[in-house]
Formats: C-alpha cells, sequence, structure tokens
C-alpha cells in the first residue's frame, strides 16, 4: 500500500518506469502525488506507478456530470451487428435528454474471426486434390477452420475422422498455398506471401514437438548428465579450436605470443576436424574437480595425434590445478622449489613426467593435510577454552602456520621425533619454529 | 647387429622411396589393419633441439658476428627421419629465404648473423605417422650468459632443449615400420599381439647416414640423463610422504582430543 511512502522514507526515486518519464508533463504529476479523482488506496492498487496507458481517463473519474443534463436510466431493446439474426434484446440503457444512445451494441466491435479462404469446386479439382483427403473432408474440415477460428487444437479434437493436429496443419497451409499460387496474377506476386517463403513442413514440426516434450519430461538427474556432456564437449572443441587457430600463423615470430593469449579462451561452438599444432601453453577452461579431469585431458591430449611430452605434462598439470586456488597453486611451486625439483623437468621423459606429476599430486595432499590440522587445532583450542578467540588467523603466504596453538599440539609430536633418532633429517625443522623453508634436497 | 641396420636402411628412404613401400604394404594388409589402431600405446622419440653459436672473432663483421647452427636431432643422436619426414625452419623475416625446408636428416639450418630471435620449427611426419604437423618453437642464443666474460673463438654458446615427441595412437604400419629402431621407445604391445614382419626394402642407392653420432658439432652436444632428475623426484616424493604420514597421525589425534572435549562438556 506504501509504496511511494515507503521510497519516499528510503529517499528513492519514485519512478521506475523510464518511459513514464519520457512522456513530459501528465506522468510527471501522476508519479510523484497520487492524482486526483480516485482515492489513494486505489490508485496504489495499480503499484503506486501510473499505467502505461491509463486505461481510464482519470480526470474524469470525480467529475460530476454537467448540471444542465438530464439523466435517466431506461430499459430499452437493442440488436448487435454481431448477430446475424434479428433478436430483440433488453437492457439499461443511459438516456441523457431523453435522447437515446445511438450506435452499435457496444462489445459488436470484439466479434472477430479469421478470414478463410474459400475455394470453389472447381479450384478444388484443379489444384488441391490430395491423396490422403477428400474432398467432403476437406470442405468440412475448412467450415470447421471458420467455427472454430482455425484452432487446430478443437478441431483435431471434434473431426469425426481422427486427424493428428500437425496432419490438419499440413492440409490447410498447403490448400492455401496452392490456392494463393492458382489466384496470384504471376509467380512473383506471391513470392514474398509467408505462406511461399517458407512453407510448413510437416516432419519438422512433429520432431520439434517430440524433442520438446522429451526436454520437459527429463529427469533431473537426466539433465545434468546432459550439461556435464555438453561442457565436456565444449572443453574439447575449444581446445580443438584453439590450436587450430594456432597453426595458422605458425610462421612469424612474432606473431605467436599474442596468438596464444588470445587463443586461450575462445569458445568453440562446432567441432573442428582434429587439429594438432603444438603450442607452448594454452589455456583450457576447467571444469570439475574430479578425476574425470585427468581422464579428459588425457583422452584430449589423444585426439591430438601428436604432442610434445611437455605440453602433456602442461595439460595434466593444469587439470591438475583447476580445482583450487593461484594461492595454492604458488604453494605447491614454492614447495617445489623448496625440494629442489625444477618446476619443469629438464629431461622431460616419460618415467620422469609421471614422477613430477605424482609429486605435484602428493604436495596438494599435503598442502590439504596441512590446513585440516590447522582446523582441527583451532577446534580444538576453542572447545577448551570455550571462546571463539581461537579462529585460525594465519598469513595465506606462509607453509606453516605460527600461531600459539600449535605448540599446544605440538608436545606429543616432539616426543615422537625424539624416538625417531636424528636420522630422520625430514623432521628436523623442528615444531619450534616450522618455517617455509623446511626441506632441502641438501637436507637427506 | 643386423636389426638395426635393417632398420637404419629403411629409416634412410627418401619420402619418394617409402611410398611404395607403404603402398605395398598396403596391397599385403587388410583395408582394416591398416586403419586400426591400438589403444594405451605410444610411441614416443625423444628429441633435443637448440642452437651452436660460434663468435667469429677477428673476421666478425657488424652483420655477421657469429655463425651459428640450429637442429632438431635425435636425443641419442640416432636417425629420427624414420618418423619425421621434413623439418621447416622459420627464420627472422631478415634473412633470405626466411622459410628453410629441410628434407633429409641432419635437420639442421647453418647461418651467420648477428641477433637472436625466435626460430620455429615444424617437423612434418611421415604419412602413415601423423598428418598434423608439429611445432618446436627456439630462441637462438649466440652470446653466453655471462655477459662481462670475453667472447672466445674456441668456444661456442650451446643451448639445447630436451623433450619427446608423443604419439598417442599409433596405427599398425606405423609399429610395423618402426619396430627396434633406435631412435624411439617402442612400447610394450599385448602380449599374443604380433605386428606384420617390417618390409625390406631393396636399397638400390646408398643413402646417407641420417644419423648425428658423427656429427661435425657432436662434440658440443649436451647428453641429457634422467638420471638426476629421477633421483630429485624420488627423494622429494619420500620427504613429502613422510610429512603426509606425519600430519595424518597429528590429526588423527586431535580429532581424538577434540571427541572427548567435546562428550566432556555436553555432561
Amino acid at each position: 500500500m506504501g509504496g511511494t511512502d515507503a521510497k519516499d522514507i528510503l529517499g528513492l526515486p519514485k519512478t521506475p518506469l523510464s518511459l513514464t518519464q519520457e512522456k513530459k508533463s501528465r506522468p510527471q504529476k501522476e508519479s510523484h502525488r497520487k492524482p486526483d479523482g480516485i482515492s489513494r488506496e486505489v490508485y496504489a492498487l495499480t503499484g503506486g506507478v501510473a499505467p502505461l496507458m491509463p486505461s481510464i481517463d482519470v480526470t474524469q473519474l470525480k467529475r460530476r456530470p454537467p448540471a444542465d443534463e438530464k439523466v435517466s436510466w431506461q430499459w430499452l431493446p437493442f440488436t448487435s451487428s454481431a448477430r446475424k439474426d434479428d433478436l430483440q434484446l433488453y437492457h439499461w440503457v443511459r438516456v441523457v435528454n431523453n435522447v437515446p444512445p445511438t450506435g452499435d451494441y457496444n462489445f459488436a466491435k470484439y466479434n472477430k474471426s479469421v478470414d478463410i479462404l474459400n475455394y470453389t469446386d472447381e479450384e478444388y479439382e484443379n489444384h488441391l486434390t490430395d491423396p490422403v483427403w477428400t474432398k467432403e473432408e476437406t470442405d468440412q474440415f475448412f467450415e470447421f477452420c471458420h467455427n472454430f477460428d482455425l484452432r487446430f487444437v478443437v478441431i483435431a479434437d471434434r473431426f469425426p475422422v481422427s486427424r493428428t493436429v500437425e496432419e490438419l496443419k499440413d492440409r490447410y497451409y498447403s490448400v492455401n498455398r496452392a490456392l494463393l499460387r492458382a489466384r496470384a496474377q504471376s509467380p512473383a506476386d506471391v513470392a514474398n506471401h509467408p505462406l511461399i517463403k517458407e512453407p510448413y513442413d510437416i516432419t519438422r514440426d512433429r520432431e520439434r514437438k517430440r524433442a520438446l516434450s522429451m526436454v520437459l519430461s527429463q529427469s533431473r538427474h537426466q539433465e545434468k548428465k546432459d550439461a556435464e556432456i555438453l561442457a565436456e564437449a565444449k572443453r574439447i572443441t575449444e581446445m580443438r579450436l584453439a590450436a587450430r587457430r594456432a597453426e595458422e600463423p605458425v610462421v612469424s615470430a612474432n606473431e605467436n605470443a599474442g596468438l596464444d593469449k588470445a587463443d586461450g579462451v575462445v569458445p568453440g561452438s562446432s567441432v573442428s576436424p582434429s587439429s594438432n599444432s603444438q603450442l607452448p601453453a594454452t589455456a583450457v577452461a576447467p571444469s570439475t574437480l574430479t578425476m574425470a579431469d585427468y581422464a579428459s585431458t588425457l583422452a584430449s591430449l589423444r585426439m591430438l595425434h601428436v604432442y610434445l611430452r611437455t605440453y602433456g605434462l602442461e595439460q595434466m598439470v593444469q587439470a591438475a590445478s583447476s580445482a583450487v586456488g593461484l594461492r595454492t597453486i604458488k604453494r605447491v611451486e614454492q614447495t617445489l622449489q623448496d625440494l629442489g625439483v625444477n618446476l619443469k623437468p629438464k629431461v622431460p621423459t616419460k618415467t620422469v613426467c609421471d614422477e613430477h606429476l605424482e609429486l605435484r599430486k602428493e604436495i596438494l595432499t599435503l598442502l590439504n593435510l596441512q590446513k585440516q590440522l590447522q582446523y582441527k587445532e583451532s577446534e580444538g583450542s576453542s572447545h577448551r577454552e570455550g571462546s571463539f578467540a581461537a579462529m585460525p588467523d594465519t598469513p595465506k603466504d606462509r607453509v606453516f602456520a605460527s600461531d600459539p596453538f600449535s605448540f599446544g599440539a605440538e608436545r606429543p609430536i616432539k616426543k615422537e621425533q625424539k624416538r625417531k633418532g636424528p636420522g630422520r633429517q625430514a623432521d628436523t625443522p623442528s615444531p619450534a619454529h616450522k618455517r617455509p623453508r623446511k626441506m632441502k634436497a641438501s637436507d637427506l | 647387429m643386423t636389426s638395426s641396420s635393417s632398420s637404419k636402411k629403411q629409416a634412410q628412404d627418401q619420402p619418394e622411396t617409402s611410398e611404395p613401400t607403404l603402398k605395398s604394404l598396403k596391397t599385403k594388409m587388410t583395408k582394416s589393419d591398416e586403419k586400426k589402431k591400438l589403444k594405451d600405446i605410444e610411441i614416443s622419440v625423444p628429441i633435443v633441439y637448440g642452437n651452436v653459436a660460434f663468435w667469429l672473432g677477428k673476421k666478425a663483421s657488424e652483420y655477421q658476428s657469429h655463425k651459428w647452427a640450429v637442429y632438431v636431432r635425435g636425443a641419442t643422436n640416432e636417425d629420427i627421419s624414420v618418423v619425421v619426414k621434413k623439418v621447416v625452419f622459420q627464420l627472422h623475416s631478415s634473412f633470405n629465404n626466411p622459410t628453410r625446408v629441410i628434407e633429409e636428416p641432419p635437420f639442421e639450418v647453418s647461418e651467420s648473423g648477428w641477433g637472436e630471435f625466435e626460430i620455429a620449427m615444424t617437423l612434418h611426419f611421415h604419412s602413415d605417422v601423423c598428418d598434423k604437423p608439429l611445432s618446436l618453437y627456439h630462441h637462438l642464443k649466440l652470446y653466453p650468459e655471462d655477459e662481462s666474460g670475453p667472447l672466445t673463438m674456441k668456444k661456442p654458446v650451446v643451448v639445447e632443449s630436451y623433450d619427446e615427441i608423443v604419439f598417442p595412437d599409433p596405427s599398425e604400419s606405423f609399429l610395423a615400420r618402426v619396430q627396434n629402431h633406435l631412435a624411439l621407445t617402442f612400447p610394450r604391445l599385448p602380449s599374443g599381439y604380433n605386428l606384420p614382419a617390417p618390409m625390406q626394402v631393396d636399397d638400390t642407392g646408398k643413402k646417407k647416414r641420417g644419423d648425428t653420432k658423427d656429427h661435425s658439432l657432436g662434440q658440443w652436444f649436451t647428453s641429457f640423463s634422467e638420471a638426476d632428475e629421477l633421483l630429485q623426484l624420488a627423494a622429494a616424493r619420500q620427504q613429502v610422504q613422510a610429512h603426509i604420514a606425519k600430519l595424518r597421525r597429528q590429526i588423527s589425534v586431535l580429532e581424538g582430543q577434540n571427541q572427548t572435549i567435546k562428550t566432556g562438556s555436553d555432561l
């Protein structure tokens, strides 16, 4: 009710419709205060905004009839042009100064009907014969069309011979088309008529309806699967398209760098034939978090028919990192460096690449576990202290947390280390200061 | 070694004569065999590509200060023309005929110049190997990393990169042709799988050897070994795994603790 009031309080502009602001004076007035003539509540029923096309002439509403008119109501007969017979009905009529209103019945204008072409018997013989439809049937059909205003569904229902809706439509449109052609002075005249330019295709219509009902009746599960498959296909075509695009100007050294970046994400709408030119780095849109990523990367590599092992490794690394954020990727790289491992193997044989990939995966697991541990620790201490002050607040760029809570949990670990003895270098970056530079190859 | 010599003969086929080889293979094999590709079998060809550059010293002029050679070779210096039909080197546009097509091993281009730029090498393979070409990119290096040191005519600047060409879906004809060739790593075939015997090609003309074992620049070639890297990776993995185990223990300990605390506070 208080639409404008609420907007007033909030200080919001009251006319969301720019259309009303285009007109000049009247809409302005109407939007900022309720118009005279109708009460505020009634006006608010329309949403507090003037309708786009005011159906009521608002200024007329509260106007009183001019005093010199004498108005009476009379029970008078009337006829309607909409009726074909001469039936006279009666209704109340507002009579002004003893002059009854003239003109047709007010509602006769709504009696619209569809114009149906009518054919003569001769025309039928010449153009409209059809193996499936008899003349009587066609005549009856057209009468139905006229009666039911071309509502094919109703006609199909009532037609004595059972026909599908598509068949009826087909017959109707082909009859019309034939008649048009026959009656036209020359073919050129009718060439632009929509019936001639785009004829009704019954098989297409059937297919369309079938497909529509299939989509409608799809279970949710099916929908998900379809979406997944489409995403997969899109990814693969994107890869192919990007690789193919870059294949063309491979000769010019200068173009390469720019092309790599530009082709990174190009949506491929059609499947291009398998294309194999190698780029140092093509960006592939990552999708889901699962092992499916590896499998699909392998599949797309195989599609290339030939590729460089470094490229293959890059793709697999990207697949592995697709589910994680940039920060984590940086941490993985930092860890690799700390371990003395080249970020890109210098001698990328199959074994080396496999090992490298496994190492990266293990590092990801490691980082996940660290996060888990932090979380558990904070959980534990918050339980102990009964407060929420123990929210893990570690700076994210450090591999290990240095918050005080870890000390509490570390006591058991210290014992373990001592038991293991000095030989285990991997654990020596001691718990007291778990620092990022923990592991070096030289530690071994 | 008879097998290698016979495969060498095959490898030294010019593209023209390899065609008849293929055709006669076709008549021997059925249509379905030709098209058949095996699953999960890949052939990889280890290659090394890069450049060697000599400073010309007193013979150097402003525009010709270095003599360099850019190339693609087998990593073990074996002949890769068994797989590679030709290599197209795309040089800087300031060179005469910047597009150099090398159809015979050794696949290299020698030039003299003064500038460093990126070179694209497109490898085209034989028709039974792969339809699509593969591109490699190498930045030509003339000047040593150590900028302050004096230039010497004796030792060249060498930059090489190791990589492997992977054919994930080799055709049977390809497999048959290259079995026992030293330039590539041949996969282990599923047991009971029999490849047709390689065609014996009569070698009427004496072909140039395609391997780079006695190459004039051979002394500067880098020898790449995966051993060091493997060692490093294994060590790293071990460390990470140990750390993971430790963390897992810690987490389970904490979970135990948390549980007791929880139940304690519930009371």
